[in-house]
């Protein structure tokens, strides 16, 4: 039996982080908004690794936080140790990383959300969705209480007939031993979505008072204060170190005689895990000429002694584990507090959804996370803050908002999975980006923060701040370019005590520092502003006109990009009537139906001529309609 | 992508022996401008008009060709865009040096099937020639498809697969030094990039310089030698190749690959087909000559059948002459220097009006008669040689160029101490620009090299 619960404009079923941002989202834009978790105590859990950011997804953090996302923001104020990675190659792959107070993390984002006025939190577990005449109207859940809504946001995690694998022993489970969701994945499937079985894994956890740090390497935080969120302004200056071993010969000879026991080798798992993240057994197997892997002790949070074992995933049996465990320098005798784990779930073939985040099947219906066949929380995370703003504007009648590759590594990921799909669980690389110079993390708020303003998330005070801060860049960078020095010995004696060679000609100071021995602050003895600067205005000012030459080499291949993805592709195309496409052309692009020419000419299969084709084929309908 | 200036020969390598490059898109006028040299500025001239001056290599300043210009200004043109007609004299070496000069100043060669397709994107081509438009563009791209793939199979793809497997080495390292940090793989060095760089240019120079010389990519029109066994087959070949190296030892019939020699016939390019049936010993049954002249008939785009002055007609070439109807074939009568056997006659009534030359090889006569008529054929577009493989050999120098200029770029790039991640960006490209050659591409291919060549994980 189920009864009328209430009406929402949006309900959003899982809290994850994919969950949270689309919740969030929602609710800010003004929608009344639903949150459904299985569980209110794993609201934002991490179950895999203790941290957020890296190269290309601290990128998306601060994507997501000038979008207006919670992500950056909560990580800020949890966080055990940041570091700033790559510092020392260009500035487009410097890459924030935080470790995470995981319990911290989780008792944060539930606050923001059970403080949010539009947003309604509530433990249910959804089985059913409401659908008529095809169209998503609300979901149904197991107690039999029916929210009615104008939009879904399905955002299942690796819950959907999640399977934990140990050695040979397997049992129905979301992660760290949650309760699946069977009956809505069988939903799922009964409307029709064409699913897939992923698999991801996770390593054992030890205890720190068992561990003997002095045969490790220590890996401190950055004593230089750092953050995510524009909006930041405290800084955690107490951080925890993370510790650095190695697995050795012994490490490996006993894995390799355990190999027969390795769910991943006696055929037990059949999803398809990705291969950035293989579990131990597979590192051995694939590589085996490497006589030793890096394996990082990682603390879960500041109240606990639990630390995560990085670069030790594996499904082996749990004796196994013990015992792999005990042959790595520093962990002699350590306690194994939880097994590690691998688990298969399943997605959605992401190719049946639009670059909006909404489903082709089901209109009102969005997905964002791992149930689109992506890893990690903030891959996850920038589905959500996309499908809840698009699920929410959906609601209020407006056109969705989509990034595209040039914009955003939010862009990137969101058209790589709805136009070339993934057969693996999708991470972000800073490699899948091809303006990755455009898309650096020092730039995300000058390139984002103006659309989080139109969609209405982020404040007025907050965007007042910021054009300050685009104003001032942008007058000292047309100073530096009007500035000029002229050889004189006065100058050249300046220029000598900076260490670098004099001048020939007039010079611009916009030309001057683009010397590789130069920074801005040498550039400032020479003719400082006439006020002072904040480092982030110094800081893009000095990026921006350095790599200048390479910028512009971008900014012209994203012109010639652009100009095919203004070739919207109308409503009216049916491709089964386009004769000469090629039939594996033809039978992609129906999958697909890109919106663009644009995205059109990135679906795999798909060449110039088959666009050629499409372009006269739409050209002719467009003159006789 | 729409509105860039393309160019592509006009004519299909024959009517008359002039070819004609067109050039369409807004900068047609001005692009041109750069390697034209006349009395007045093109981009100065009135439209419809026609100009006669030289095309000319901005860089080395060399005279490539006298020619003919005509420019037409939008929108009374073809394609309704800015147009721009070369009309080249000097062969057909010429065309595809002016093109590949075309190519430098910016110019993109244009999609098979382009120029007809902006016509009717522009409305000047009625909407109900629209299936006929994709047919066109459906047809020149299965064509261009059949010659990449021959040419994919060849020895310039195997270079460039090399090379490129190099280049994507290096990127995957300097993917994982970005993407993750703390992975223990060595960092690369600026030197060790540079090394490569080094490395991966001296290779592109190598291709270039073959490919100018036209060692690799040469082409031509597929030329089959046939006849029975004993006619002058060997004889003639070498006679157009000028020099013994096509066969002829004291040991015959070493291999029986077919060989392909290259001549230049009047400026027309020849790929003689060395049929195997030139290289039987005396002794071998006749049937089997006749049998691999045959099977080279496949793939000719021109037949030169040989008959023996000096004998009658046989049912061997009476099978042969038969088999040649389908192809353009010229009959050449050889050994006039003999006595005649053969009857002019009888032959007339099998081939008609096609033509037939008498020669003697060996007395070193009506050489020149086959060499004009070879040429006649040719450019009155009896013989149809693909055209699109000059385009193609135009393409990949152009690609080579501009690949060897992004490794440039690169070491450029270090030397003036940009960080490695950015240098990338250059040799990325470059990577790009060698996969258009073969065409083969893109990001995915980078991914997997990373995860294979690396190993990496929580």
């Amino acid at each position: 039996m189920s009864y009328h619960a209430s009406t929402y404009d949006v309900v959003v079923i899982g809290a994850g982080h994919a969950g949270c941002e689309a919740a969030l989202a929602a609710a800010r834009m003004g929608c009344q908004t639903l949150l459904l978790t299985l569980s209110l105590d794993t609201i934002a859990y991490m179950p895999c690794n203790p941290s957020i950011g890296g190269p290309a997804k601290g990128h998306v953090v601060r994507e997501l936080d000038a979008l207006g996302g919670e992500m950056g923001k909560n990580i800020d104020k949890t966080h055990i140790q940041m570091r700033m990675l790559n510092t020392g190659k260009g500035p487009a792959v410097y890459a924030l990383r935080a470790q995470a107070d995981k319990v911290l993390y989780q008792r944060e984002m539930k606050k923001v959300l059970e403080e949010e006025p539009n947003l309604t939190l509530h433990q249910n577990m959804v089985e059913k969705l409401l659908i008529q005449d095809g169209v998503c109207k609300g979901v149904i859940t197991r107690t039999g209480a029916e929210y009615h809504a104008e939009t879904v946001v399905l955002t299942t995690g690796t819950y959907l007939r999640g399977k934990i694998i140990i050695g040979d022993l397997q049992y129905e489970s979301g992660p760290n031993n949650q309760q699946p969701s069977v009956n809505l994945a069988l939903h799922l499937q009964e409307l029709g979505f064409n699913m897939v079985r992923f698999k991801t894994g996770t390593p054992p956890r030890i205890n720190s008072r068992t561990i003997d740090t002095s045969k490790m390497e220590i890996q401190p935080g950055d004593e230089e204060p750092r953050a995510f969120s524009f909006e930041t302004t405290e800084y955690i200056t107490d951080q925890l170190p993370c510790w650095l071993t190695y697995t050795n010969e012994k490490t490996h000879q006993y894995i390799q005689d355990n190999l027969h026991r390795a769910p991943m080798y006696s055929g037990k798992i059949e999803g398809r895990g990705p291969r950035y993240c293989p579990s131990i057994e597979d590192k051995i197997v694939r590589f085996a000429d490497k006589n030793r892997h890096q394996i990082f002790i990682e603390p879960e949070g500041r109240e606990t002694l639990e630390m995560y074992v990085q670069g030790l995933s594996t499904s082996l049996p749990e004796d196994v584990q013990q015992d792999i465990l005990r042959t790595i320098d520093g962990l002699e005798k350590a306690e194994m507090v939880r097994t590690g784990y691998a688990i298969e779930y399943d997605a959605i073939v992401p190719t049946q959804l639009w670059p909006s985040l909404e489903t082709k099947l089901v209109p009102g219906l969005f997905t964002a996370g791992q149930i689109n066949g992506t890893s990690g929380y903030e891959e996850a995370a920038a589905q959500g803050i996309m499908a809840g703003i698009n699920a929410a504007r959906k609601v209020q009648g407006k056109e969705p908002v989509i990034l595209d590759r040039s914009e955003a590594y939010i862009g990137v990921l969101i058209d790589d999975l709805v136009t070339k799909g993934t057969n693996e669980p999708y991470r972000l690389l800073t490699s899948r980006a091809e303006y990755r110079l455009l898309l650096r993390h020092d730039n995300a708020d000058l390139r984002l923060t103006d659309k989080g303003y139109d969609i209405g998330l982020i404040k007025e005070e907050r965007y007042g701040r910021f054009v300050a801060k685009r104003d001032a860049i942008e007058k000292e960078i047309a100073r530096l370019r009007k500035t000029k020095l002229t050889p004189n010995a006065e100058v050249q004696a300046q220029l000598a005590v900076l260490g670098t060679s004099e001048i020939n000609n007039v010079m611009e100071l916009a030309n001057l520092i683009k010397r590789p021995e130069l920074s801005y602050q040498d550039i400032m003895k020479l003719s400082p502003p006439p006020e002072k600067l904040s480092e982030e205005v110094m800081e893009q000012v000095e990026i921006q006109l350095k790599y200048e030459g390479y910028i512009q080499k971008s900014l012209q291949q994203v012109e010639k990009m652009k100009r095919m993805e203004e070739k919207r592709i109308p409503h009216w195309v049916d491709y089964t009537k386009v004769s000469g496409l090629s039939s594996e052309s033809r039978e992609k692009l129906q999958q697909v139906q890109p919106v663009s020419l644009g995205q059109a000419s990135r679906i795999s299969g798909v060449n110039p001529a088959d666009i050629s084709i499409l372009m006269i084929y739409i050209e002719q309908g467009g003159r006789t309609a | 992508m729409e509105n860039d200036t393309i160019a592509a020969i006009a004519t299909a390598m024959g009517e008359s022996s002039i070819a004609i490059i067109r050039v369409s898109g807004t900068d047609a006028v001005t692009l041109v401008d750069h390697i034209y040299q006349g009395k007045n500025k093109l981009s100065t001239v009135a439209t419809h008009t026609v100009h006669y001056g030289h095309i000319i290599d901005p860089t080395t300043k060399e005279k490539i060709d006298e020619v003919l210009v005509t420019v037409m200004l939008a929108p009374r043109t073809f394609t309704r865009e800015n147009v721009v007609e070369i009309s080249c004299h000097g062969g057909l070496v010429a065309v595809e040096q002016t093109l590949g000069l075309l190519m430098s100043t910016g110019i993109r060669l244009a999609e098979p099937g382009e120029f007809t397709k902006r016509a009717f994107l522009n409305g000047r081509i009625d909407l109900s020639q629209a299936e006929a438009v994709i047919d066109l563009i459906r047809a020149k791209t299965d064509k261009a498809a059949k010659i990449a793939i021959r040419q994919s199979e060849g020895k310039l793809s195997h270079h460039i697969r090399a090379l490129r497997s190099e280049i994507v080495e290096t990127l995957a390292h300097l993917a994982v030094n970005v993407d993750y940090p703390e992975y223990d793989a060595d960092v690369l060095t600026s030197q060790y990039v540079v090394d490569r760089c080094m490395s991966i240019k001296k290779d592109i120079d190598k291709l270039l310089r073959t490919a100018k010389q036209g060692k690799i990519l040469r082409e031509g029109i597929a030329t089959a030698i046939i006849g029975r066994p004993n006619v002058g087959k060997s004889s003639l070949m070498n006679a157009l190749t000028q020099e013994n190296k096509a066969i002829v030892t004291d040991i015959p019939g070493t291999t029986r690959d077919v060989i392909e020699e290259y001549v230049n016939v009047r400026g027309i390019p020849l790929k003689l087909l060395d049929t195997a049936g030139i290289r039987e010993t005396e002794d071998v049954v006749e049937q089997i000559g006749v049998k691999r002249s045959e099977e080279a008939l496949q793939n000719a785009d021109l037949v030169l059948l040989v008959l023996n002055h000096s004998e009658a007609l046989q049912k061997e070439d009476m099978r042969l002459i038969e088999k040649s109807k389908a192809y353009p074939t010229i009959f050449v009568i050889n050994k006039t220097d003999l006595p005649r056997q053969i009857d002019y006659e009888e032959i007339k009534k099998y081939i008609g009006d096609r033509p037939m030359i008498s020669l003697s090889v060996k007395a070193e006569q009506g050489l020149t008669q086959l060499e004009e008529t070879i040429k006649t054929m040719f450019f009155s577009g009896q013989v149809d040689m693909n055209d699109q493989t000059y385009v193609s050999n135009a393409r990949h120098i152009r690609l080579l160029e501009q690949a060897k200029a992004s490794i440039m770029e690169v070491m450029n790039g270090i030397e003036l101490g940009v960080p490695l991640d950015m240098a990338e960006i250059d040799m990325k490209n470059a990577w790009q620009l060698l996969g258009e050659v073969i065409g083969e591409a893109v990001a995915e291919d980078l991914i997997d090299q990373i995860f294979s060549q690396f190993c990496l994980g929580k």
